[in-house]
């Protein structure tokens, strides 16, 4: 097509970079529970996490000027910017897409509404209480369907893990991937979040045998495959970078963030071109632009696993390894923390420590940066995270240490 | 509301109805008259599914809908096992598959594969679709499935 821009005039690396202008000043959480067993509504869950995370990072909470979240969060920006007291609203966004699709690109707009001057101090959040509301993985109640779920729900098409075991099954086939590769994925979550108090799965390990043993919700996909759904809530304190240095805690630097999907990745009824993908193929070279690193400068991985497969193609997308070394490279040893060649999920992720929509990722790669985690890697500098793999847009960033920048 | 005696799943599962505004119309019209209808562009020939108003290629508002032979490959399978509808507990396993027409330029359809739901299936099998009708239906609809080729 002619009149595109070229692609040395796209360069996101130089002025048009967030690379370490931003940073994460606090994160907090609060206790993580399982779904529909919250004893508090769930607004009043996302003002405790955000009360945490300024806590954290000693910032009193009348110093928040903006929200960011996605997945269409219940929790009004103006409601709780009246409920907190906060003397003047700024910034208020929502990420497009649903899933956990848009857990890195909500810490993006806020750091963004700070580089641009929209806004001082963002707090990036997101609240699920599902007793309260709907859960996502049982079907719509409705009688009818139209549009995209025409063309699947009456074929028993219907749920998050349906939608995407078909791609996951193409995937494993192109490149002839075994189960130990999923396997392993779970049960490296289950193994961190053994150590981790706030997980959920705290207290009940996963051996291999019993993955194996689980039944299965949908091939490939057996029960450890498939995440949780939790109740409880998450929020992140984004500052400028000097502001940060001033604060409590370490800050973790904001060195990159890209979100978006392939081309036509939405076409209707799973016709998207780039189909055995977690829809990362274009995101994550422009992850890795921005930030101006490698994969292998990267110590620690938290990647969104709705479902293990899901995770597995995003670590191939982002250059951990390729497809067709996952039997080898995919090992419990190797996903582990502090010493394996890719520690993931270090507080359980999705899997085992909870089903905070994936924003309990991004407050554990701040705390690997910090020293914090239940699972530390030792002398981590680069950290990622990966969110909502399989969805559009999907989103992926980058955190540093100071010594990073 | 019932469902023919020799459907693949059972009753109770959302039906399919036309979009309100209309864009999908021509498809379901089409499957209840044994034709599998996919959008192609009068402009530049290309073929698009699932619908939408403009040609993707050359942005031409000028899509008509093509009755195309109900024949393609399996691109990708599943075999589904917890019951995330009402409807389908205690229903047991059901394979669904994404059927890719290389004549219609590739594009893909879901449906179900008929014959035993523990079946081995083999992505690029070849299949032919078998229309469902749901006459009793409110309003009436009429499913795509596919079938190995014989």
């Amino acid at each position: 097509m002619r009149n595109v821009i070229p692609t040395w005039e796209r360069s996101v690396v130089g002025p048009r970079s967030i690379r370490g202008r931003v940073a994460v000043a606090g994160v907090g959480e609060t206790r993580y529970y399982k779904h529909g067993q919250a004893p508090e509504p769930e607004v009043k869950l996302a003002l405790q996490a955000i009360l945490a995370a300024c806590a954290d990072a000693g910032l009193d909470p009348r110093a928040i000027d903006g929200f960011a979240s996605y997945s269409n969060d219940r929790n009004d920006p103006s409601r709780l910017a009246a409920a907190l007291g906060i003397p003047e609203l700024r910034f208020s966004n929502m990420q497009w897409g649903g899933g956990g699709g848009g857990g890195s690109a909500a810490v993006g707009n806020a750091a963004a509404a700070i580089a641009a001057g929209y806004a001082d101090c963002v707090v990036v959040f997101r609240a699920l209480a599902q007793g309260q509301f709907q859960r996502f993985g049982a079907a719509p109640p409705a009688a009818t369907a139209s549009g995209e779920a025409a063309l699947t729900f009456p074929y028993g098409l219907i749920s998050p893990a349906q939608r995407f075991a078909m791609k996951v099954m193409r995937f494993l086939h192109d490149h002839g991937i075994g189960p130990g590769a999923q396997r392993a994925i779970a049960l490296a979550s289950y193994h961190h979040a053994q150590n981790n108090p706030r997980a959920v799965m705290h207290g009940r390990p996963l051996t291999a045998e019993g993955y194996d043993e689980s039944r299965w919700i949908v091939e490939p996909f057996r029960l450890f495959d498939c995440c949780l759904e939790n109740d409880g809530a998450a929020a992140l304190l984004l500052v400028s970078a000097e502001r940060a240095r001033d604060l409590r805690q370490p800050p973790a630097y904001l060195l990159g963030v890209a979100q978006g999907s392939e081309y036509r990745n939405a076409a209707r009824g799973h016709n998207a071109p780039t189909y055995a993908s977690a829809s990362f193929t274009t995101v994550a070279p422009r992850l890795y632009a921005m930030a101006g690193v490698t994969p292998g400068d990267v110590a620690v991985v938290q990647s969104y696993e709705n479902f293990t497969g899901g995770v597995l193609m995003s670590l191939v997308e982002h250059g951990f390894l390729a497809a067709d070394e996952a039997n080898e490279f995919l090992t419990l040893d190797n996903l582990s923390a502090p010493a394996g060649r890719l520690p993931l999920n270090t507080s359980g992720g999705n899997l085992a420590e909870c089903y905070m929509h994936g924003l309990e990722l991004q407050l554990e790669a701040v705390r690997q940066l910090r020293g914090q985690s239940p699972n530390p890697v030792p002398g981590a500098r680069v950290a990622m995270v990966i969110s909502g793999p399989m969805v559009t847009p999907v989103s992926s960033m980058l955190l540093g240490t100071e010594d990073v920048l | 509301m019932s469902a023919p005696a020799a459907s693949y799943l059972p009753a109770g599962l959302p039906r399919p109805v036309p979009e309100p505004d209309g864009l999908d119309a021509p498809y379901w019209e089409g499957t209840r008259r044994g034709e599998l209808r996919v959008q192609r562009c009068r402009a530049c020939r290309g073929w698009q599914w699932g619908p939408e108003w403009i040609c993707h290629r050359c942005l031409a508002f000028d899509l008509e809908w093509t009755a195309v032979e109900p024949r393609g490959t399996i691109y990708s399978w599943e075999r589904a096992w917890h019951p995330v509808h009402p409807a389908l507990r205690g229903h047991g396993p059901y394979v669904v598959v994404l059927v890719a027409l290389a004549h219609a330029g590739g594009v893909r359809m879901v449906g179900n594969l008929l014959g035993d739901p523990l079946q081995a299936v083999t992505i690029d099998t070849p299949v032919e679709a078998v229309f469902e009708a749901h006459d009793e239906a409110t309003p009436p609809f009429t499913l795509v499935h596919w079938r190995r080729t014989a």
